[in-house]
């Protein structure tokens, strides 16, 4: 048999058997049968010691031609087997990918919290720092150092619930009914300036609707320093608004009174619901009341020993629940206290 | 305060459209909380009676003829005695929107047959129109109103609602609204007339006033009208006083009425004949003196009440209410009129000690000025002299005419630039004064010296008028600016700052954040905490409760958890797991109470399994306690968990959590006997901390310890112990050793093959040392000396 014959027909039955082998044993198999130690190539190659010198170089380097050939086309064989073999594990390991992770417990705020640090938050960017304050308040605090003296007919804003206390023939202790107490304590303490706010419950002798609740979450800002004017105050109140209304909100001020401030005002944004057109919601005026706010009164400032000549302060108050309301769409106050978890949920 | 604009159109010309004028006076401070438009009919017109013709079938019923122009006539049937040929009146057609006289609901009017006649619409009464009450008759027009013409262009009235501020007495009144009206648009007042003919002897011949507590009645003015017939005041004044929300009673009593409307004065009418010795004395009531009041209603009066007395006894209660004794009569010929000022306080303590709330108690409690009572007392006089046929006694009585001069107040630019943040001219704030009805005088070189209008109680300092100012010239108006000075230094708020990593902390494990009523009652503390324990620390009460379920101060948080628990368990057995951070009121002997920031989590219902169902374990006292040491983990606080006994928990599923040695909470599962009473059936877990406590603890900063280099050796060590020595002890032992690192607890079992009485716990054990790479050798040998301690300190042995 001419050795040119043999290097052809071995060519020819290894690609046949490697076409056939199809899974990794059987290609171990074929490399074994073909290219190993024992191989039928190398079979081949030891014969040629039987050769002559001229048929012993030829030969040998188209057995060496055809050994290279042999090993590309076992390589590209065997990455198609291993790539139709990946295939095949990944076609039987295809996951559902719209069935839910393993719930992770969640847990939230309560949406009053929620609200609360907003506020803090948009007033702490303004230099403003928590300050808090008993909730459970003498007469005096809530009341006589914020110039609202016994049978002082201002009372009426802030209908009260004592505590059963008596001294002197008077009740002295009472549930606050605003965090202004805590602008007192504060100036007390410190000196200008100062800038805090007070967050806090509240409470009022007040029957329950949905616009009213009997327990409240208020924030009270105080600020007093040299040259701080009504332009201050409405400059603040205003951004207070807008970071937390939204950039486009327009602010409103209008005169209001509480005997703690001097000059007093109301603030209001315009009515998101209509736009300033008038609609239920702003009871047809187009704005809507957010907060209370004025120039600290200068006997205030004098009480808590400032030089009135040289200091003048503002201070602002708001309802929590009602900003609450407002930013979520909530239309009756009383869900924030009933804590159904269907509700607390949403926020 | 309701003002009809007809009315307020006296003093001033509204120049404004109503919306426009009720903006600029919200703004501006008189805040108009409704605009009430009487007279929005449908299909309700000015018609002419042109025949009247007799029903063929009633006596009482006629049937007119009314032309409504554009040749439209209809005949309606009418039951009203006082319809006559050729009035005005108001024609209703079909399809009107009425009020059914008889029931007083809202209609539509039906065409219908009366006794057998057609009629076809309806001529219509004050009830049916919703004006008044009144059903005897018909509404008759003036003869001058225009044929066909909608009703309320003849009727219609335009009322504001004002919510006024207690500041401002001034505003309770149609002239006070008038003055602020007039300052917003550039317009003058025209003050309501007070001159009159006084006809009369000398009135300080005819009586006489006392005040002997001129602390509490700074001033009192009476007047004496003679011959008065007492009759009903005349139609204008009734609409009025109707419109503005009273209801007419006779000439005089409206009088009185009007002039407090109009003026802002509260008056009262004494029948003089009926003041004994025509002798009022202004004094505190002596202990126990009855009195009965107008309404009819009897009192016994303390020595804190002001009275208006005569001669022999007490005839009003001063401010509040008139006595039933002297008041006008349809038979009274002379009138004593009241016009006095009195101390604010006194009349609020009044009449709240009274439980009487009128229109002259609020206008008095604001303190009305001395200057108003000879000014409001002229107007009344005259308007009896006028309308009662009167004849007025010569000058007023004024037992106290005090100190006619009005307070001056000094407004300096340099403080209105303080306070306002800018500086308006000089000419503009001088008119915004004068509108007023302040005078303001320019002292050069920088202020104004500003005299006060009698009736401005509230002025009293450069920052009042400042306000005055600033309102008139519109807030809006005003720039902004943003606080420039410097930033206050930072004062820590370490409780605030714990509260809120608290909440931060579980809620980042699952728990619902809830916010409950601060009061509570007894019957809710005593489910949760010891009958001794409410004895002892007996909560603060409220002395006015809402209501008896909100009467006390909560001294727990425990009762509302399993409150809101128990409201959400639907049903399910899904995990609710919920937390509150609160204060709770520890009472103090004469002192504010304790204010203690607490903690308190409940967790109930069945472990998720990898679909989140509800099929686990229920949750139990570990689940509370992962939570609290999830919790304490996020603080870096390390704490010790001894079991205890407490009345709301499981004995031994309870334990305390301590801090070094402090007891900062308690956890465990809720006794089934305290869930009982919250009428849960199923095992909850619950966790309470007190975060005042637990504050010293928390660390402000962390220190870094170096990372050996040296690797560690991981090995696992089980034992048998006794069933009652607590895992915590082993740990404890263990960790003695230097080389440990690390030691936690993977498994605990008991039952075959420990013995009875008896537990195996397996921990995993991580030993390091900082300075070499341990050997095996180390490592048994460390390990031989943690079983030697044990079995010393324990008696334990490995387990085989």
């Amino acid at each position: 048999m001419p050795p040119d014959t043999t290097v052809a027909d071995l060519e020819s039955a290894a690609l046949k058997d490697l076409d056939a082998a199809s899974g990794v044993d059987s290609l171990e198999e074929w490399r074994v049968a073909y290219l190993g130690r024992k191989g039928r190539l190398t079979g081949l190659l030891r014969s040629l010691s039987t050769l002559t010198l001229a048929q012993r170089k030829s030969l040998g380097k188209k057995a060496n031609e055809l050994k290279d050939r042999l090993e590309a086309a076992y390589e590209g064989r065997r990455q198609s087997v291993e790539e139709a073999r990946l295939q095949q594990r990944i076609e039987g390991e295809r996951l559902d990918v719209t069935l839910p992770g393993p719930p992770l417990p969640l847990g939230r705020l309560h949406p009053i919290t929620q609200t609360a640090r907003d506020i803090v938050s948009a007033l702490g960017g303004m230099g403003f720092q928590v300050a808090e304050g008993p909730e459970i308040e003498w007469d005096y605090y809530n009341f006589e150092a914020l110039r609202i003296p016994p049978d002082h007919p201002a009372r009426d804003m802030w209908d009260t619930l004592w505590i059963d206390y008596e001294k002197d023939g008077r009740r002295p202790m009472l549930l606050r009914t605003h965090t202004s107490p805590n602008q007192v304590r504060v100036m007390e303490q410190r000196q200008p300036p100062i800038r805090i706010i007070v967050p806090g419950k509240c409470y009022r002798f007040e029957a329950t609707d949905a616009t009213h609740e009997w327990q409240l979450t208020q924030v009270e800002g105080l600020a007093v320093d040299e040259g701080i004017s009504l332009t201050d105050l409405k400059g603040t109140l205003a951004e207070f608004a807008r970071q937390m209304f939204g950039r486009d909100r327009k602010v409103g001020f209008r005169c209001d009174y509480f005997p703690f401030v001097e000059p007093g005002m109301e603030c209001r944004i315009d009515c998101f619901i209509c736009r300033g057109e008038g609609c239920r919601t702003c009871h047809h005026t187009g704005w809507i009341e957010i907060l209370g706010a004025g120039m600290v009164h200068p006997e205030i400032l004098a009480h808590a020993g400032y030089d009135t000549d040289r200091y003048t302060g503002f201070a602002f108050g708001m309802g929590i629940e009602r900003i609450a309301m407002l930013r979520y769409g909530v239309d009756d106050i009383r869900h924030f206290y009933a804590n159904d978890l269907r509700f607390l949920r949403q926020f | 305060m309701r003002v009809p604009l007809g009315w307020l159109s006296e003093y001033v010309d509204l120049v404004l459209d109503h919306e426009e004028l009720a903006r600029r006076l919200t703004t501006a401070g008189a805040e108009v909380g409704e605009i009430i438009t009487t007279g929005d009919w449908q299909n309700i017109v000015v018609g002419e009676v042109v025949k009247l013709d007799k029903h063929p079938n009633a006596d009482r019923l006629t049937l007119p003829t009314i032309n409504i122009g554009d040749g439209q006539t209809f005949q309606v049937v009418c039951g009203a005695p006082n319809i006559a040929q050729g009035q005005k009146i108001a024609y209703a057609a079909v399809g009107a929107k009425l009020i059914d006289g008889h029931t007083g609901e809202a209609t539509t009017l039906k065409r219908a047959k009366i006794r057998g006649v057609e009629s076809e619409g309806m001529v219509c009464s004050e009830k049916e129109l919703g004006l008044s009450e009144a059903h005897e008759g018909i509404v008759v027009l003036p003869a001058d109103a225009p044929i066909g013409v909608p009703l309320a262009q003849v009727l219609g009235e335009t009322v504001f609602d004002f919510d006024l501020t207690p500041n401002r007495p001034d505003l309770f009144s149609v002239v006070g609204i008038a003055r602020e009206v007039a300052a917003l648009t550039s317009q003058k007042v025209r003050d309501p007339s007070l001159q009159y003919p006084e006809k009369g002897a000398l009135a300080t011949g005819k009586a006489k006033v006392t005040i002997a507590d001129p602390d509490l009645c700074p001033r009192y003015v009476a007047a004496i009208i003679e011959n008065v017939t007492i009759g009903p005041s005349p139609d204008w004044m009734q609409e009025r006083l109707t419109a503005a929300g009273m209801r007419p009673i006779n000439n005089i009593v409206d009088i009185t009425n009007y002039v407090m409307l109009e003026m802002g004065q509260p008056l009262h009418a004494f029948d003089y004949d009926r003041v004994a010795k025509h002798h009022i004395i202004v004094r505190r009531a002596v202990k126990n003196e009855r009195l009965t009041l107008l309404d009819g209603s009897k009192h016994k009066l303390s020595d804190q009440t002001l009275v208006i007395a005569d001669a022999d006894r007490a005839v009003a209660i001063a401010g509040v209410m008139g006595g039933h004794d002297s008041e006008v009569t349809p038979k009274t010929k002379t009138i004593l009129l009241e016009s006095a000022n009195f101390n604010g306080p006194s009349i609020r303590r009044t009449s709240q000690a009274f439980k009487i709330r009128t229109d002259a108690s609020t206008r008095f409690e604001k303190g009305l000025s001395p200057h108003l009572p000879p000014v409001a007392a002229a107007r009344a006089v005259k308007l009896m002299v006028e309308l009662a046929g009167g004849k007025a006694a010569k000058g007023l009585i004024d037992a106290n005419p005090g100190d006619a001069k009005q307070g001056r107040v000094t407004l300096t630019m340099e403080r209105l630039v303080r306070v306002l943040g800018l500086e308006p001219p000089a000419a503009r704030i001088r008119e915004i004064l004068t509108g007023l009805g302040f005078g303001a005088r320019w002292m050069p070189p920088d202020r104004f010296i500003v005299r006060v209008p009698y009736w401005r109680t509230d002025i009293n300092i450069a920052d009042d008028l400042i306000e005055e100012v600033a309102r008139i010239i519109g807030y809006d108006q005003l720039p902004t600016s943003m606080l420039r000075g410097e930033i206050p230094e930072r004062v820590p708020q370490p409780r605030s700052d714990l509260r809120e990593r608290t909440r931060d902390a579980l809620t980042d494990v699952g728990m619902q954040e809830i916010i409950t009523y601060s009061m509570t009652d007894l019957e809710s503390l005593g489910k949760v905490l010891p009958r001794e324990d409410l004895e002892i620390t007996r909560p603060l009460r409220i002395a006015n409760p809402l209501s008896r379920q909100y009467e006390y101060a909560r001294t727990t948080l425990r009762h509302a958890l399993l409150e809101t628990l128990a409201a959400n368990i639907r049903g399910n057995q899904a995990l609710i797991g919920l937390f509150e951070t609160a204060r709770v009121y520890l009472p103090n002997e004469d002192d504010l109470p304790t204010e203690v920031e607490s903690l308190c989590g409940v967790i109930s219902g069945r472990l998720p399994d990898r679909w989140g169902q509800a099929t686990g374990e229920p949750a139990g006292f570990y689940d509370a306690k992962a939570r609290v040491e999830h919790l304490l983990a996020v603080l870096r606080i390390d704490a010790e968990y001894r079991e205890a006994n407490d009345f709301a928990y499981l004995p031994g599923r309870t334990a305390e959590i301590f801090v070094n040695a402090d007891r900062v909470g308690i956890l465990g599962e809720v006794h089934s006997r305290v869930a009982e009473q919250f009428d849960i059936s199923r095992q909850v877990a619950m966790l309470e901390l007190d975060l005042d406590a637990l504050l010293p603890h928390v660390k402000d900063l962390v220190h870094y310890k170096p990372v050996s280099q040296y690797p560690s050796v991981e090995e696992d060590l089980a034992i048998v112990v006794p069933e009652d020595v607590p895992a915590a002890r082993v740990i404890e032992l263990i960790r003695q050793s230097n080389l440990v690192r690390n030691v936690t607890v993977f498994d605990v079992y008991s039952g075959d093959p420990i013995p009875k009485g008896k537990k195996s716990l397996a921990f995993a054990i991580s030993y390091q040392a900082e300075d070499k790479t341990l050997s095996d050798e180390a490592v048994a040998k460390e390990r031989a000396r943690i079983l030697e301690r044990l079995k010393r300190e324990l008696g334990v042995e490995p387990r085989a």
